[in-house]
């Protein structure tokens, strides 16, 4: 068993983003898109939030962390400070834990201030039902009382399932709920790409 | 008088021949035997025909513990396995250590009818193993005991072995021993060895069973009485036995048939239904009882039937009763190891499971050769038969197989009690 | 043929023994429990994975460390938690686990976690088809006791290997001798199987009498000389010696026992610089091991109650926090990146 395999957990509502894009799946944003997007993305952190001086980057594992931990670089680049960067599991806060085997997890990972009083700005890398969301926002919640939360993500997808939006979006990607879309990124997968593809049809039986 | 012709049967898994019982013997044994005149004429074709099967040791729980067995139910499970005597075991509430007790399980095996029902007496006073029981009483009563035994607990008194083997000697009797050290089997839930070391169970060594058996022999020898050793379980008491008995010394021995088939790696299922005394042992052991069982080191099967109600088995292992039921799986057993394994021939299954049973029981009528002018107690089985054991068709009022579901080879077809039918198609009659 | 097919001790879904577990659903398990000792830094040490369903500690034999330790876990998941105990002498008899079992089903137990006197009460509770719950044993006559060996082997990657390098790996290749009354043992059986799985080299030092027969098939050496193991070992652990057995002729004195294999402050010297010394509690100081080595640096003893928490957790989560085990189970790779 490979276990990084296994803390590679789906998301809520996300079916098919990680997996089952089929031969069809083509590009829709390359390595230098994607650089741009987290460029803009850290710049207008620092302009919302005001210099981000009181920013904690909490990325959500698997590829949200490596989004955070880029942006972090970013914002140190444009700051000149190092901004707290650390990871957020959702997994013991899913609302869908009984549809499905139990899972690994993943590693939860506060900087050492903590975050209460901060400006935490979540990381994800697809926004889709938005259930992954509302489940990080329930663990957030008993980590500490952040000043305000925050959310950035590279793709989002639409398709929202509950009442929430991102505030820092790379690309908005309208899509069927037949599409997938693939974040791939160079850390786990060895290159930076987001990838559109079909679903393969009653790929498991699960939902 | 009915007379009821068997026609073609393979007597003792010999040649195909006719028998004709007459009244309560056998009138004629032959070929090509007249049907005419035949109340009844059975095809048997391709089956065996054997002696009526004599179990030495066999619980009947009745008196004291009807809600696991009766004479009547135990009786009807003994013809339906082929048996025409059985050896009742003294273990019962009240124990059967007075005259009075032996003749009330004599006299109910008279009122059932299936099978003869021979009681053992206990050779200590409440199988406490301190005080001799009265064993010429037992022997004089009606019910004459010749066999006596504590079975369920060892007599580990050197001396009350000693004394009631010298003492029965007046009579012709045997004690037969539950050879248990009790020391050595403290807390003992399965056989002592590999297995109890990962499960975690209370051991039971062989050298405790091995270690009576050779001070019982030594004994025996030295006061020239002869003792019959109850089911052996290891391959050191059948090395023990057979030592004995080149020394030409008066020592009989049995074994069960489910230790001829079962190991100790059953356990590992935790299921109490193979929980039994003498334990399970390792398949070494099931190796050197069956080729002394062929050998004739071993004398002979005994079922050591132990009915138990179900809440006694459907618990933790540690909570559960010993004991399995075996009378109505026993030949099958048999036929399993023995025969379709090349060990024994049929001849010497009769041997094994009629004849000499019957001789160390003293049994008169029982054990005979299938010739005329012997009472006609005998045994009909389907050898071809093939079919799954299933304990809710069981005469015997308790379940607890080790056999459930597992598929057996032979049946018994037809049982005669002294001419009179009390199993016909496989069915009680 | 002597075997009847299909008496194998395998039970899916369920944690009844070490041996049911592969090297890989222990990493999990280990890797979950790291997972989950972070949550009892946070202000809030609670999670909602388990909110909802309920989990019975069902114990026959009393055990205080055990209990609290199961039920903290399953509290700190958010779980219901029910502590039934069935000790007294009016359950001698084996129905009231049936008719305990089947009480228990009908409350609606998503989980038993049973502490039995005999030997297989587990296992049989687990495929007797009395529950439908999940069955966790918490320690079974002297048989095993599958999450102490956990935490011990959790305790050992932490200390040998280090918590965060330690993820995804197993115990490959250090050296753990076990030490004391080998044959009563629930802890030393489990922690034997579960060890030799992770890749650790086993000894365990006992006098003869408190060897079981049969000991040659397990995974693991046998040796009667404490002194001889010691400077070999990376950790040593002690297992707890019952006075009572000196009576049944087990060892001749107390006094003798903890000379030839007690461990002392002399004999902790011996060994290697950053080995540890373990104790699953609760110790017979003065017995098997001397105060001044239970209080010691290298005595892990109340960080393996710690951890204890963490493991219950992570095996409660595993078992019960999807709609089917992940643990103990045959298809745990299966479906897993949906």
């Amino acid at each position: 068993m490979d276990t990084s395999d296994t803390s590679e957990t789906g998301r809520i509502g996300e079916t098919g983003r990680t997996e089952g894009a089929g031969e069809a799946a083509r590009p829709v944003l390359e390595a230098p898109d994607i650089a741009r997007a987290l460029t803009r993305i850290a710049h207008e952190i620092v302009e919302r939030a005001k210099g981000a001086d009181d920013v904690v980057l909490l990325g959500i594992p698997t590829r949200g962390v490596f989004l955070a931990r880029r942006l972090a670089g970013k914002l140190a680049e444009i700051t000149g400070r190092s901004i707290p960067v650390g990871s957020l599991d959702i997994t013991m806060y899913r609302d869908d834990l009984r549809l499905r085997p139990a899972r690994a997890l993943a590693r939860t990972d506060i900087p050492g201030d903590g975050v209460d009083g901060r400006l935490v700005v979540l990381v994800d890398d697809v926004l889709f039902s938005g259930r992954t969301i509302r489940a990080a926002l329930d663990a957030l919640g008993d980590i500490g009382r952040p000043r305000a939360v925050q959310l950035a993500v590279l793709v989002d997808r639409g398709h929202r399932e509950l009442p929430i939006r991102a505030d820092y979006v790379g690309k908005n990607l309208p899509t069927s709920l037949r599409e997938t879309v693939k974040v791939q990124l160079a850390e786990e997968d060895g290159r930076d790409t987001v990838l559109l593809g079909l679903k393969q049809p009653a790929a498991s039986g699960e939902r | 008088m009915s007379k009821i012709l068997i026609r073609g049967a393979r007597v003792l898994g010999g040649e195909a021949q006719d028998v004709l019982i007459d009244g309560e013997t056998i009138a004629q044994v032959g070929t090509g035997l007249p049907a005419d005149g035949a109340t009844t004429v059975i095809e048997a074709e391709g089956r065996i025909l054997l002696p009526g099967l004599v179990d030495l040791h066999t619980h009947l729980r009745e008196p004291g513990r009807e809600d696991s067995e009766t004479v009547l139910t135990g009786t009807k499970a003994a013809a339906v396995g082929g048996f025409t005597a059985v050896h009742a075991m003294a273990n019962t509430f009240p124990v059967a250590d007075t005259a009075g007790v032996v003749e009330q399980v004599w006299r109910l095996g008279k009122e059932s009818g299936y099978c003869d029902v021979q009681p053992v007496g206990a050779v200590t006073v409440g199988l406490e193993g301190k005080h001799l029981a009265e064993l010429g009483a037992m022997h004089d009563s009606a019910a004459a005991v010749r066999v006596f035994s504590d079975d369920g607990k060892c007599v580990d008194d050197a001396v009350i072995m000693r004394r009631a083997l010298e003492y029965v000697k007046a009579f012709d009797g045997v004690i037969a021993q539950h050879a248990q050290e009790p020391r050595l089997t403290e807390g003992a839930q399965m056989n002592e060895g590999i297995v109890s070391a990962e499960l975690g169970l209370g051991g039971w060594p062989a050298v405790a069973e091995e270690s009576i058996i050779a001070r019982d022999v030594l004994l025996a020898a030295h006061v020239g009485s002869r003792v019959h050793i109850c089911h052996l379980s290891t391959a050191g008491s059948v090395e023990l036995v057979r030592w004995a008995k080149s020394k030409g010394w008066n020592v009989t021995a049995e074994v069960t048939p489910h230790h001829l088939l079962l190991t100790d790696e059953l356990v590992r299922s935790y299921n109490p239904v193979y929980k039994v005394n003498p334990p399970l042992r390792t398949e070494a052991d099931v190796r050197a009882l069956r080729e002394a069982l062929a050998d004739g080191t071993i004398d002979c099967v005994a079922t050591d039937h132990a009915p138990h109600p179900h809440e006694d088995k459907d618990c933790e292992w540690a909570a559960a009763a010993m004991g399995m039921v075996g009378l109505e799986t026993a030949l099958s057993v048999v036929q399993e190891t023995m025969v379709e394994t090349g060990l024994l021939d049929w001849a010497g299954v009769a041997d094994r499971m009629s004849f000499r049973p019957a001789r160390i029981g003293r049994l008169d009528g029982h054990g005979r050769p299938v010739s005329a002018g012997e009472p006609a107690n005998l045994t009909l089985v389907d050898p071809a038969y093939r079919g799954a054991v299933d304990p809710a068709g069981f005469a015997s009022r308790s379940r607890n197989t080790p056999y459930e579901g597992r598929e057996l080879p032979g049946r018994v077809t037809h049982t005669f009690l002294r001419g009179r039918a009390t199993v016909v198609d496989g069915n009680l009659a | 043929m002597l075997r009847l097919p299909g008496a194998g001790p395998r039970t899916p879904g369920h944690l009844i023994s070490a041996a049911d577990l592969s090297r890989d659903e222990a990493v999990l398990i280990l890797d979950t429990a790291e997972e989950m000792a972070r949550v009892a830094d946070r202000p809030i040490k609670k999670l909602p994975t388990l909110r909802g369903r309920t989990v019975v500690n069902l114990f026959f034999e009393d055990s205080t460390r055990t209990r609290i330790s199961f039920e903290a876990a399953a509290k700190r998941l958010s779980a219901d938690v029910i502590n039934f105990s069935a000790k007294g002498s009016s359950v001698s008899k084996g129905e009231s686990l049936k008719d305990t079992a089947l009480t228990l089903e009908a409350m609606g137990a998503d989980a038993v976690v049973i502490r039995h006197g005999a030997s297989g009460a587990p296992y049989r509770l687990a495929t007797s088809g009395w529950i439908d719950g999940v069955v966790v044993n918490a320690g079974d006559g002297t048989h095993e006791h599958p999450t102490q060996a956990l935490l011990d082997a959790f305790t050992l990657r932490r200390r040998l290997v280090g918590a965060d390098a330690g993820i995804g790996r197993d115990l490959d290749g250090r050296r753990v001798t076990i030490v004391g009354d080998v044959l009563h043992s629930r802890v030393a059986r489990s922690n034997v199987l579960l060890l030799h799985t992770l890749g650790a080299h086993v000894t365990v030092v006992a006098p003869p009498t408190l060897v079981p027969i049969g000991v040659e098939r397990w995974p693991c050496e046998v040796s009667y000389d404490l002194d001889r193991v010691l400077p070999e070992s990376d950790a040593v652990m002690m297992l707890r010696v019952q006075r009572e057995r000196m009576n049944a002729a087990f060892f001749p004195t107390e006094r003798e026992y903890s000379r030839r294999y007690g461990l002392n402050g002399e004999r902790m010297g011996r060994m290697p610089g950053k080995s540890i010394v373990m104790h699953p509690g609760p110790m017979n100081r003065g017995m098997e091991i001397t105060a001044e080595v239970a209080d010691s640096d290298r005595c892990t003893a109340v960080e393996q109650v710690a951890n204890g928490v963490s493991i219950r957790m992570a095996v409660l989560y595993l078992l019960l926090g999807g709609n089917e085990p992940a643990v103990t189970h045959s298809r745990l790779n299966a479906e897993e990146n949906k």
